[in-house]
């Protein structure tokens, strides 16, 4: 009884919160029903082509003839195995470096040997695997495979990043800043076409690189940027008297940056590093425009199939909802990531 | 940076000779770099100049402020590009404040249904990338509109249809009805003893300019044959882009405003209540006001990050500096390090302006002395 009547004084307290709670019903009211009746009720979900699908509701059944485009673009489905073995190897090292605390190190380096393992086995070509072209890599699989190479390379390029900035040698700590700075001011989509027409001009003659590689330095280099602010950032917030403290006890600069600085930093730095890996994927999504089919580009591959034009509205809404599980996902690990850091230091 | 080194035995010139050993590793990287790029460009035939930019550009721009016509110059259809990307920027921001402030208020607000609906939006929309919300818009939404003749009338003379949103100008065109507004509002904010009229004077300013825009004659949309004409046509890309940006942003200025709104002290809200202040008095003569302090560093990120964000138009073929310059310009003449090399200077430059202009704000707002 008690909550029904502060559950009635929330909704309808004063003139003005009634006005509130109205507007939003009515918004409710008018929102919901042709959702539903869209999305579900009215949906088709077994249909051989458009012609099967009922007007005015959604037509999941394309989506469903189009899984395998949205999850791995034009990938031979024969050898979807390895895709699948790829992401075990990753999933597996990350729920070790979670779970088994004792030997995070080994796990750790188990999760970067898995960036060339899986290159090995996506790209194929030797140990018997077929080789499969990085034009035919899309959908899901490409915005993962590009934000975790991404994610992994740019930590340690920010980490060294960061120490350059904060450095008391003038040139360096100049030359990284400009580098910083750079990278933080343009767009990236800009610095994405600049990778796909430029880059081959800087490369010494004979040597060429494909798109996706073109796209994956510039994401490489643009999140090294970001990273590298979050990392000074978590640096400047470690309490001086840490560095006095070191530096009594003997310690080297390397040691004191390695063993004192950088445990502590990482450890502020956790939701920092978890936003930018959030936006790092959504940006992934960028590629499509410079010729990569990535979920946002396979599905405008998908909707021009004859046999089912003009669902671009289905095609987008489950690319949307397959990004925000994934976004999701992130925040919600990166947050019991933060929970559990701040639980275990907080009687320091 | 605290002091690493306070004790740590390093002799000066071993730590002299590291840093030089450095400095070169990173002199000859930029210099071999350089050497790639020229021996690349003269294998290819390419040489350096800037003179394409006199040569006419052979395609048409769908949307410009500045006057276009088909062949005028590549730096030109530049310029034109250029203020395409800065109009959508400026409309986007102030469509994005308004929308965040209005989410963030709405999370803030002990309504649970508001509270709820707003939290809802926001996850939506951030954990979803711009530019599936860009194409979404302008495929699944823009483009299924009814044609010119079922337009949807949103207001007096205003019309939503499959070619876009038209809606009535003033005669005199658009420079005297948005200059006075401009000039006024900049000399306000620039001004310090008008810092308190602020408020009154923008007031005046919108007055002025509404009395002026009613006492015109209007140039309005009229549907003529298959489509309209006269008028002012925001085109389904600008719109896309337009929308798309400032509801993606706004997601995150909401939570920015949530964010300072409830670091505000706790006893600031108490006194505003116990001197008998309204809500809305409360909210907007205190609390804001003390917000907004904090709000405006990552306001500002926010800000920048919108003008960075226009570069999606190219996703639709909006004719933004991207889309013009790095795709269209490009495709037709072939000078990717001159282009390149001025997108990224302007971008840069426009970073650097609007950041200065943001910490200038910063800077008044501050407390003196603290």
């Amino acid at each position: 009884m008690k909550t029904m009547r502060l559950s009635f004084k929330a909704l309808f307290g004063s003139w003005f919160n009634s006005l509130v709670t109205a507007v939003m019903l009515a918004l409710l009211a008018w929102i919901v029903p042709q959702l539903w009746s869209w999305a579900l009720s009215g949906a088709t979900w077994i249909a051989q082509s458009k012609t099967g699908c009922a007007a005015g509701g959604a037509c999941w059944a394309f989506v469903g003839a189009k899984l395998k485009l949205f999850l791995y673009g034009n990938y031979p489905a024969e050898q979807e195995w390895r895709v699948h073995l790829a992401l075990a190897v990753v999933v597996a090292s990350l729920a070790g470096c979670v779970l088994d605390e004792r030997r995070k190190g080994r796990w750790l380096l188990m999760l970067m040997a898995s960036v060339p393992v899986g290159a090995v086995l996506l790209a194929g070509g030797i140990l018997g695997l077929v080789p499969v072209r990085t034009s035919e890599w899309g959908g899901l699989m490409l915005n993962l495979v590009l934000a975790f190479v991404a994610v992994l390379v740019s930590i340690p390029a920010g980490i060294a990043l960061a120490f350059a900035r904060l450095s008391k040698s003038r040139t360096i700590s100049w030359a990284a800043t400009v580098f910083i700075e750079f990278w933080r001011a343009v767009p990236l989509l800009a610095v994405l076409f600049m990778g796909v027409v430029m880059l081959p001009l800087f490369l010494p003659k004979g040597v060429s690189v494909d798109n996706l590689m073109r796209a994956m330095i510039v994401l490489v280099l643009f999140t090294s940027a970001y990273m590298a602010e979050v990392f000074r950032g978590a640096l400047q917030d470690i309490p001086t008297g840490q560095t006095e403290a070191a530096a009594a006890l003997g310690l080297r600069k390397p040691q004191v940056a390695l063993l004192i600085l950088l445990p502590q930093a990482m450890r502020i730095a956790v939701p920092g590093i978890v936003n930018i890996m959030v936006d790092l994927f959504k940006d992934t999504s960028l590629v499509s425009i410079v010729g990569l089919f990535d979920l946002t580009g396979v599905a405008a591959q998908s909707v021009k199939d004859p046999a089912w034009l003009g669902l671009s509205t289905e095609a987008y809404v489950f690319a949307a909802m397959l990004f925000f599980v994934w976004c999701l996902l992130m925040s919600l690990s990166g947050q019991l990531m933060e929970r559990r850091l701040n639980s275990r230091f907080s009687g320091r | 940076m605290q002091d690493i080194g306070a004790g740590a035995p390093w002799r000066p010139s071993r730590r002299f000779a590291l840093k030089l050993a450095g400095v070169v590793a990173l002199a000859l990287f930029l210099a071999w770099l350089g050497h790639n790029v020229a021996e690349n460009m003269a294998q290819r035939g390419m040489h350096f100049s800037f003179d394409f930019l006199h040569d006419p550009f052979g395609v048409d721009i769908s949307f410009h402020i500045l006057p276009w016509q088909l062949g005028q110059s590549h730096g030109y259809a530049l310029l034109v590009a250029l203020v395409n990307t800065l109009f959508t920027a400026a409309i986007a921001i102030l469509l994005a404040s308004a929308l965040g402030l209005l989410l963030g208020l709405m999370r803030l607000s002990g309504n649970p249904l508001a509270s709820g609906a707003s939290y809802a939006g926001i996850e939506c929309v951030r954990n979803v990338p711009l530019l599936t919300q860009i194409i979404f818009l302008y495929i699944g939404a823009l483009q299924l509109l009814p044609p010119a003749r079922a337009s949807i009338v949103l207001g007096p003379d205003i019309y939503l249809n499959v070619r876009g949103l038209f809606v009535p100008v003033p005669e005199w065109g658009w420079s005297w009805a948005v200059w006075p507004v401009a000039a006024l509002s900049v000399l306000a904010l620039l001004r310090a003893q008008w810092r308190q009229r602020v408020p009154a004077a923008l007031l005046a300013a919108a007055l002025a300019t509404l009395f002026f825009a009613f006492a015109a004659s209007w140039n309005r949309p009229v549907l003529r044959g298959f489509g309209f004409s006269g008028g002012w046509l925001l085109t389904p890309e600008l719109l896309a882009v337009w929308i798309g940006v400032s509801v993606y942003v706004s997601a995150f200025i909401a939570e920015i405003v949530r964010s300072t709104i409830g670091g505000v002290a706790k006893g600031q809200r108490e006194a505003a209540a116990s001197l008998g202040l309204k809500w809305h008095q409360e909210m907007f003569l205190v609390i804001l006001p003390q917000a907004l302090r904090a709000m405006i560093p990552p306001l500002t990120n926010q800000y920048l990050n919108v003008v960075k964000a226009t570069t999606l138009g190219a996703a639709v073929a909006f004719p933004e500096v991207v889309q013009v310059f790095a795709r269209s310009i490009m495709n037709q003449t072939g000078r990717s390090v001159e282009i390149m090399l001025m997108i990224l200077t302007i971008y840069v430059g426009l970073n650097l302006i609007l950041a200065s202009l943001m910490n200038a704000w910063n800077r008044r707002l501050e407390i003196p002395g603290r």
